[in-house]
């Protein structure tokens, strides 16, 4: 079918004109990851060359195998994905039903907890590790990855919850009131109806939370001394390491990152545009 | 007693996450007031506050974190904007842009300054490319301690490369919120990309935009791990500051006293906004 012959020359030029700006932009976000991978997978004498190239012809996983084997390195990788999983499961079971219960649930006090919520995710959490450290060395938490999972807990949950509203949100309440008809308890026709559909956008909220907890850098450093994440062994380490380390600690910390932000691309809307 | 059950069910399914973020929020709040106002014989002093300011670097990192401030906010602001519009402009591959623009998102504020890193260096890539085109005689010392304005740009490049995604990400929602039937009555009158900008999109994306300046103002503040893998100490700012308090000068005390400062500069900023760029409730999507 041809298309109505509104097609003038001007608005062709203006097209291209828009598909040029976003090209620059995204060619502005993505040669600096490209550089960083390429000096991650170069050769560990290749960092001092000059000029370097900027072609990946003499690609070597050296760097990232000198990287992975350093001391400390493999166990704060360990530490920071035991962190982020732990950091999921108390989110979601505490951020799930507060979601659940603003979805479904008319109630007073609605507002004012929706308020505090949007608060607290703006609030400046890392910082307040500078406090809980003391009181964790009182109650026994301080370096305790536990310690750390419950400031990123802190920081997650806000975002937990608002993407647990929509979701319960998108599946339809009269699916629960049937259930219910047919005999189903009110958690049963949450666990057998609710939940199942609810899944997916459960499985997003779980992934922002892993992005959340594996970049967070302040709290982490501030928490712990021997119990390190891996930002937190990174930052600790950086006057104390090649320059070489540094790039390829970059390129580690970023690569998971990319594919979870891709997997949750279609979420990240609901996570930062809700008002 | 059934009715009395339901009707407290959706008090309960809060009660957890209401009471953990005040354990974890509210408390360390008292916490940090308690370390920095009172001295280890149980008096009220501003002795952590007095020490804090006496030291040579404060003043320095409270100019270069406003510095910083004013630099890149108002810059991501625009550049955000501009990617927000050409996604809401529906560009054939309008998703994929999304994506690509939003990666940023997923970096860690460290990350990016190792990223950068590897550009500014005196042997990275920026001088590898200046001197194979012959731009350059020898490479120039962008991120040395003589050059603070070289560190201070190398820094402003990498925080917009990489806390723009989140702007725009904020900006994108709230473009989509405004029915098309405005952009399009616009114009119908004549209007013009950038008038229709200016006169239309603007004033309706207030409360996004008001949204987006306090949560990239209230993160400038912390910014601490970008400025120390570009520069290490050598450009001071506040967060920086309140971590060497606290982890390599041991002073617990200072630190908080930092702490206390950022949440108050953070508190005052959030309220500066909501006066400045006022936004009706019903202007607020829910």
């Amino acid at each position: 079918m041809k298309l109505p012959t509104r097609f003038s020359p001007r608005t062709a030029w203006s097209r291209g004109l828009l598909y040029g700006t976003a090209m620059l932009f995204a060619l502005w976000v993505l040669t600096p990851l490209y550089l960083i991978v390429l000096a991650a997978f170069s050769r560990r004498q290749a960092i001092y060359e000059y000029p370097k190239s900027l072609l990946p012809f003499n690609l070597s996983a050296d760097t990232m195998t000198f990287f992975v084997t350093s001391t400390g390195v493999w166990s704060s990788v360990n530490h920071s994905v035991i962190v982020a999983c732990a950091t999921i499961v108390l989110g979601l079971l505490l951020g799930a039903p507060a979601g659940y219960a603003l979805a479904r649930f008319q109630f007073r006090g609605r507002d004012l907890f929706q308020i505090a919520l949007l608060v607290t995710k703006m609030f400046p959490v890392a910082i307040l590790s500078i406090p809980l450290a003391v009181s964790f060395i009182q109650w026994g938490l301080y370096d305790t990855l536990f310690g750390v999972v419950l400031i990123h807990t802190a920081m997650a949950l806000p975002f937990v919850v608002l993407v647990t509203r929509s979701v319960f949100f998108g599946v339809p309440q009269e699916l629960e009131e049937a259930a219910m008809t047919l005999g189903c308890t009110r958690l049963q026709a949450f666990w057998r109806v609710a939940l199942p559909l609810a899944l997916p956008g459960l499985a997003a909220a779980a992934i922002f939370t892993f992005m959340i907890s594996w970049n967070e850098v302040f709290a982490a450093t501030i928490l712990t001394v021997q119990n390190r994440t891996l930002p937190a062994q990174v930052l600790t380490q950086l006057n104390d390491s090649p320059i070489y380390y540094r790039y390829a600690g970059g390129f580690f910390m970023i690569a998971p990152a990319l594919v979870f932000i891709f997997i949750i691309r279609r979420y990240l809307l609901n996570l930062w545009g809700a008002q | 007693m059934r009715f009395k059950l339901e009707s407290a069910l959706p008090f309960g399914l809060l009660f957890p996450s209401v009471a953990f973020l005040a354990l974890l929020i509210l408390a360390p709040i008292g916490q940090a007031f308690l370390l920095a106002f009172q001295t280890e014989t149980g008096e009220f002093a501003l002795a952590a506050f007095q020490r804090m300011a006496s030291d040579t670097a404060f003043n320095e990192a409270v100019r270069n974190t406003f510095l910083l401030l004013l630099t890149i906010v108002p810059l991501q602001i625009v550049l955000a904007l501009a990617m927000a519009l050409l996604i809401h402009a529906r560009l054939r591959g309008q998703t994929l842009f999304l994506y690509v623009f939003a990666i940023p998102m997923a970096i860690s504020d460290l990350a990016a300054g190792l990223v950068w890193l590897s550009i500014f260096t005196e042997r990275g890539y920026l001088n590898s490319i200046l001197q194979s085109l012959g731009w350059i005689q020898q490479p120039l010392l962008l991120l040395s301690y003589q050059n603070p304005q070289g560190i201070f740009a190398a820094v402003v490049v990498a925080e917009s490369w990489r806390a723009t995604a989140i702007v725009m990400v904020i900006l994108v929602a709230g473009l989509q919120m405004i029915p098309r039937d405005f952009f399009e009555a616009a114009e119908l009158f004549g209007a013009g990309t950038l008038k229709r900008t200016w006169y239309v999109v603007l004033p309706l994306l207030r409360p996004s935009l008001q949204t987006a300046l306090i949560i990239r103002t209230l993160f400038a503040f912390q910014t601490f791990a970008v400025v120390f893998a570009l520069a290490g100490r050598t450009l001071p700012v506040l967060a920086g500051e309140a971590y060497t308090w606290y982890y390599s000068n041991r002073n617990p005390a200072v630190a908080a006293a930092m702490a206390f400062l950022i949440l108050l500069l953070s508190l005052l900023a959030t309220v500066v906004y909501l006066r400045v760029l006022q936004v009706r409730e019903e202007e607020r999507a829910r």
